[in-house]
């Protein structure tokens, strides 16, 4: 599989380049969230914000508001959590398009529970007129900033940085509120996004050799939420379905998918997999295997849907992995 | 500053008049944020007669039914900013922070007749535009401001943005002084100053009172002038019922920096009795006791 380096960073430029009214905020993080060029680039259309983030998001919702196209930029967290009412009432509630590029969302920082976004999308799927994608490969970087430009509203992006495998084809860009179909199959539906799609994918491969039907499917619009090939999905897997999720296992994917089975009336057992709680700091893979979601943690989710002992190791799992992140 | 129709005598009648029509809603309704008026009444008076260049109100004559929340169906609905003009290059920009002020707000529109007289019958009833606490869709606000310390900075991004494209109109921001406690107000100001925003104007209504009582038993924010000018303001004192001194401290030259006003006020001017209640009237209530004694001071305004 191809890794792929700094694929927001060209894509950011690039997307600048076509729409000049576009401008980059930076609270003290442009370095760590692949901005540093841009700065380079354009030096009049970054925006130096200071560590102050409150500020940055409503000062954000008036450039918004006189006709520029900010693009905010630094760690997930200090884009929620942080600045909730900012995000609601300077942006969401008069629907403005700001741009949220959320860097390092989950477990994909060693920087400890301050650093970590677990229930960003949990937190976001409740605020009205917001927009949230979770990119899982290079392709869905290529393709997200475009889609993010043409939403009317204010937008969220977990976006992933530096090292990022191109899981998907590079000329099969990512569609808006459309899950991307990896494996087609009627036993087992699985529903991944961001770092776990990856995941996922080792996963399938070996349960598909135990003579297992899966379906699996990307899911990378997390809000809206109405895909109606994810309830076709839904309507014909046989045993149930699991999601895995670089996110809190209350209020993203899973409970996202939980509402449509409720919803329609489907019936279908949902096993989730997610982040259980809040985390610590440690590398990526490390997290990924203590908080459960990983490819092992799948296939003992499939047994337990199934009912079935598949007698899966580690050794059957696909060995490739990218590579983890070490940066703060 | 643009010239003006109005003389210093006409901007204190307007004034006087809004204490009037709000204490008629205070009377009218059991209560209002009478003091807020009584504080404000000069400083948003000079604002609309005197100080701002607005162009012609484009909203509509009478109030309007809630139109609805924003929305990717919604954009269209017509905003508050509407009664302060189309916005144009050289035109100014007027945002009111302390959105408990609407209803001076809403009269002052009228007395310069950017809104009907009737429309203020609207006021805090179900279903229209006139909302107790104003937001955007509400007469003369350009944002939805209940949530303070926001729009400070939303006012000094559009003054950014506007400096980025060449206009050559300012932004002024309406503020109370309670809210300079929020830590994003300073956030604000720093920014503002570090990119020498001098079309940007903050005007605070320094009426030393918040709910819970006076601002310097609360949480004092003395000296005042030396926090703005240390976060990279010019900064400048008046009394803020004096017509004259409020345009005086607001023509303060500003160059490379922002530029805020603190206009000391009582929220009893005008209405004497309110003093004995100082400093809690946050929202003052007349209770049947005392309605004939507020009723003598409306009808001898």
């Amino acid at each position: 599989m191809k890794i792929e380096v700094n694929t927001h960073e060209k894509n950011m430029l690039r997307l600048a380049e076509e729409h000049p009214e576009i401008l980059v905020l930076s609270a003290d993080l442009g370095t760590s969230c692949e901005v540093k060029k841009f700065r380079a680039v354009y030096p009049d259309r970054y925006l130096t914000m200071g560590i102050a983030e409150q500020n940055m998001c409503s000062w954000a919702a008036a450039l918004a508001r006189e006709g520029y196209r900010p693009f905010l930029h630094t760690f997930s967290v200090f884009l929620y959590r942080r600045i909730l009412d900012q995000l609601e009432m300077s942006v969401a509630y008069p629907n403005l398009p700001v741009v949220f590029v959320g860097f390092v969302p989950g477990i994909t920082t060693p920087g400890g529970v301050t650093h970590q976004s677990i229930n960003d999308v949990g937190v976001l799927r409740t605020v009205p007129n917001m927009t949230i994608f979770d990119v899982g490969d290079a392709t869905e970087i290529d393709g997200v900033l475009d889609l993010a430009y043409e939403i009317n509203g204010p937008v969220y992006i977990r976006m992933l940085r530096k090292e990022v495998p191109r899981l998907f084809p590079a000329d099969k860009p990512m569609e808006f509120n459309r899950a991307r179909v990896l494996s087609e199959g009627d036993d087992i539906l699985i529903l991944s996004s961001s770092i776990c799609t990856e995941e996922a994918m080792r996963a399938a491969g070996a349960l598909k050799e135990k003579g297992l039907s899966v379906q699996h499917m990307h899911v990378s619009t997390l809000k809206p939420f109405t895909d109606p090939t994810i309830v076709e999905a839904l309507k014909k897997t046989k045993y149930g379905v699991i999601t895995i999720e670089n996110q809190y296992e209350i209020g993203g994917l899973s409970s996202a998918v939980s509402e449509v089975i409720a919803e329609n009336g489907l019936g279908k057992r949902l096993v989730k997999i997610g982040v259980p709680g809040y985390t610590h700091g440690a590398s990526k893979m490390y997290l990924m295997k203590k908080y459960g979601i990983d490819a092992m943690h799948l296939v003992s989710a499939v047994e337990d849907l199934t009912g079935k002992k598949l007698g899966i190791t580690e050794a059957d799992l696909a060995q490739e992995r990218f590579v983890d992140f070490l940066e703060v | 500053m643009s010239a003006t129709q109005y003389t210093v005598e006409d901007t204190q009648k307007i004034a006087n008049q809004i204490r009037k029509q709000i204490l008629g809603i205070a009377l009218k309704n059991g209560g209002c944020y009478l003091a807020q008026a009584c504080s404000s009444a000069e400083i948003i008076a000079s604002l609309y007669t005197r100080i701002l260049n607005l162009g012609p109100s484009v909203g509509e004559w009478d109030a309007i039914p809630f139109p609805g929340v924003p929305g990717p169906d919604n954009m269209d609905y017509q905003r508050g900013s509407a009664y302060h003009g189309m916005p144009e290059p050289d035109k100014d920009r007027f945002f009111v922070s302390c959105c408990h002020y609407a209803s001076v707000i809403y009269c002052a529109l009228a007395a310069v007749g950017r809104i009907s007289e009737k429309a203020l019958d609207k006021f805090n009833v179900d279903g229209w535009n006139m909302e107790m606490i104003g937001a955007e869709h509400s007469p003369g606000f350009e944002n939805t401001a209940g949530s303070l310390g926001q729009t400070v900075s939303i006012a000094a991004g559009t003054a950014h943005a506007r400096k980025m494209k060449g206009e050559t109109g300012k932004v002024y921001c309406l503020m109370g002084d309670g809210e300079l406690q929020e830590g994003q107000t300073w956030e604000c100001v720093q920014t503002a100053g570090f990119y020498k925003l001098d079309n940007f104007i903050m005007v605070i209504d320094a009426n030393g009172q918040q709910v819970e009582g006076a601002i310097e038993d609360q949480m004092t924010l003395e000296p005042i002038t030396d926090r703005f000018e240390s976060f990279g303001a010019t900064c400048v004192t008046c009394n803020g019922h004096s017509i004259e001194e409020i345009e005086k401290a607001i023509a303060t030259p500003h160059e490379g920096r922002p530029l805020a006003v603190i206009c000391r006020t009582k929220g009893y001017t005008g209405i004497k009795p309110l003093e004995k209640r100082w400093p809690l009237l946050h929202f003052a209530r007349i209770p049947e006791s005392e309605k004939a004694e507020f009723q003598k001071i409306y009808d001898e305004m």
